[in-house]
């Protein structure tokens, strides 16, 4: 049955390899229906989603927003910075009254881990997970496998890298989760102290040597620096994580072979990576953002799917 | 329970009279551009592009193939799969004559889509329908074929079904009773 596992995305653990399959078979469509001259389908036409940003964000905000738009979807936009959250209105509360204007999805970014699910569980809407604090971040993972697997063709024993600020990343976790299920062997890169524990229960290596590591994989995914998640210094100053973990061009001459570069943004230029890796042939930066939105278009629709519409003919006054 | 409606020699026979209306209608077909609705219509357009070469020597023939799919009207109201199909459409279609190809003419909602679907690549002069096969009296839509290979009347329940040699092992169109 070419439907999803799931009612709701809260995270990429909850997904079957199946699952996996199916939003990149159906992301490639809509990859083709987005470089069409007009870039819109109306499936999503009668389809109400309030895009709920606790937690500020650029690109995943517009990705989704672009997302539902190119499916005809009605939009409402909520951020908690000008909201009645300020005046002291729990989120369960804010969410039941977004839902009470006949709300059909809900795509949530909070700062807490474990508010997708929460909500999941409290209320009658589907949940998109946009980020939960350090928890996970789905359609990123998936974004970043799919823009591989067009590299790669096959993510079976592919050998990839992730690198920077682990402790404090959520897309660290869905990229984990993501590419174990299609085949890939991980290792984890970073400081100690940026290294989340038991990390290795998941099955992946770790790495505090940055040469090492990137010797070894086919592919590295470069993750920022999240100071503004610190509440204590994880290293001694930037400038000196800058010199053992950001990659350099010097670095990549180095490894003397093929190396592709990811990076799920925003880049601190000069500090995770140098502006020479992240404009080279070598990065799917930009590659990433357009499958973002072809991703998180495929998550959508098949999400919507499940949402069928009564044909019980309603009382008329 | 399945019974034959038309072999191999008989869809011959009409594919090449589909070739020759398009012909006296356009001529030399450089106007014309045939978008095959996927899946089943694109096995017609590959027939259909291959005897305008072999047969009446016309090399080129602007050509796509359209996927409907986020275009239905029965998107959430089905417990049918969703299942995508390519859509190979490179050509160009602005102030061209489009035909529409599709194997069976049934209810007209795939074709309904595919008229909205079409107008994302551009304003075509003017857009036609062909099919193998009319369905008659089961329109759901003012909608009907201009180029027809043959009209038949079956039950509501019942499905005509078009195989193809290069998909399925043999050209035919056969009626699968309702049980």
């Amino acid at each position: 049955m070419k439907t999803l596992s799931v009612s709701n995305l809260i995270g990429i653990k909850y997904l079957q390899k199946n699952d996996i399959s199916l939003i990149f078979e159906l992301a490639t469509h809509f990859k083709e229906v987005i470089n069409r001259p007009i870039k819109k389908v109306p499936s999503l036409r009668d389809v109400t989603i309030a895009n709920l940003f606790f937690e500020n964000s650029t690109r995943t905000k517009l990705s989704f927003e672009i997302a539902e738009k190119r499916l005809s979807a009605d939009i409402i936009n909520f951020s908690s910075s000008n909201s009645s959250l300020k005046k002291g209105e729990s989120l369960l509360d804010t969410v039941q009254n977004i839902l009470a204007m006949k709300v059909d999805m809900i795509v949530v970014r909070h700062p807490n881990p474990g508010v997708a699910f929460f909500l999941s569980k409290k209320i009658k809407a589907i949940i998109i997970n946009a980020g939960d604090g350090t928890h996970e971040h789905p359609t990123q993972g998936l974004l970043d496998c799919y823009s591989l697997l067009q590299k790669f063709g096959t993510l079976k024993e592919k050998r990839i890298a992730i690198v920077g600020d682990i402790a404090h990343s959520r897309v660290a976790l869905s990229n984990i989760y993501a590419l174990k299920k299609l085949g890939a062997e991980i290792c984890l890169c970073s400081p100690v102290s940026l290294m989340p524990k038991n990390i290795q229960k998941l099955g992946v290596l770790q790495s505090t040597d940055l040469l090492e590591t990137l010797k070894w994989s086919d592919a590295v995914n470069m993750l920022r620096v999240q100071r503004e998640r610190m509440h204590q210094s994880s290293f001694p100053c930037l400038r000196d994580y800058a010199l053992q973990y950001g990659l350099t061009k010097s670095l990549i001459e180095k490894i003397d072979k093929p190396m592709v570069i990811l990076h799920p943004g925003p880049i601190n230029r000069g500090i995770e990576i140098t502006s020479e890796v992240a404009d080279s042939n070598q990065a799917m930066i930009l590659d990433q953002v357009e499958n973002g939105v072809a991703i998180r278009m495929a998550v959508i629709y098949l999400l919507a799917s499940k949402l069928k519409i009564s044909t019980n003919e309603s009382p008329t006054a | 329970m399945e019974r034959i409606l038309l072999d191999q020699q008989k869809i011959q026979i009409i594919l090449h009279r589909l070739c020759c209306q398009l012909i006296e209608r356009y001529g030399g077909l450089e106007r014309i551009v045939l978008i095959g609705l996927q899946p089943r219509g694109t096995f017609l357009l590959d027939r259909i592009i291959k005897l305008l070469k072999s047969k009446h020597h016309i090399d080129q023939v602007h050509n796509g193939k359209l996927d409907v799919t986020f275009f239905r009207d029965d998107f959430r109201r089905t417990e049918k799969p969703i299942k995508a199909n390519q859509n190979l459409m490179s050509v160009v279609i602005e102030n061209r004559h489009v035909i529409l190809i599709d194997d069976v003419f049934f209810t007209g909602r795939s074709v309904r889509a595919a008229l909205t679907a079409i107008e994302s690549y551009g304003r075509p002069s003017t857009i036609e329908l062909m099919v193998l096969v009319h369905r008659r009296f089961s329109r759901h839509l003012p909608i009907k074929p201009d180029y027809i290979g043959v009209q038949m009347d079956a039950l509501v329940g019942d499905k005509v079904k078009v195989s193809w040699l290069e998909n399925d092992g043999k050209d035919e169109v056969y009626l699968q009773k309702r049980t």
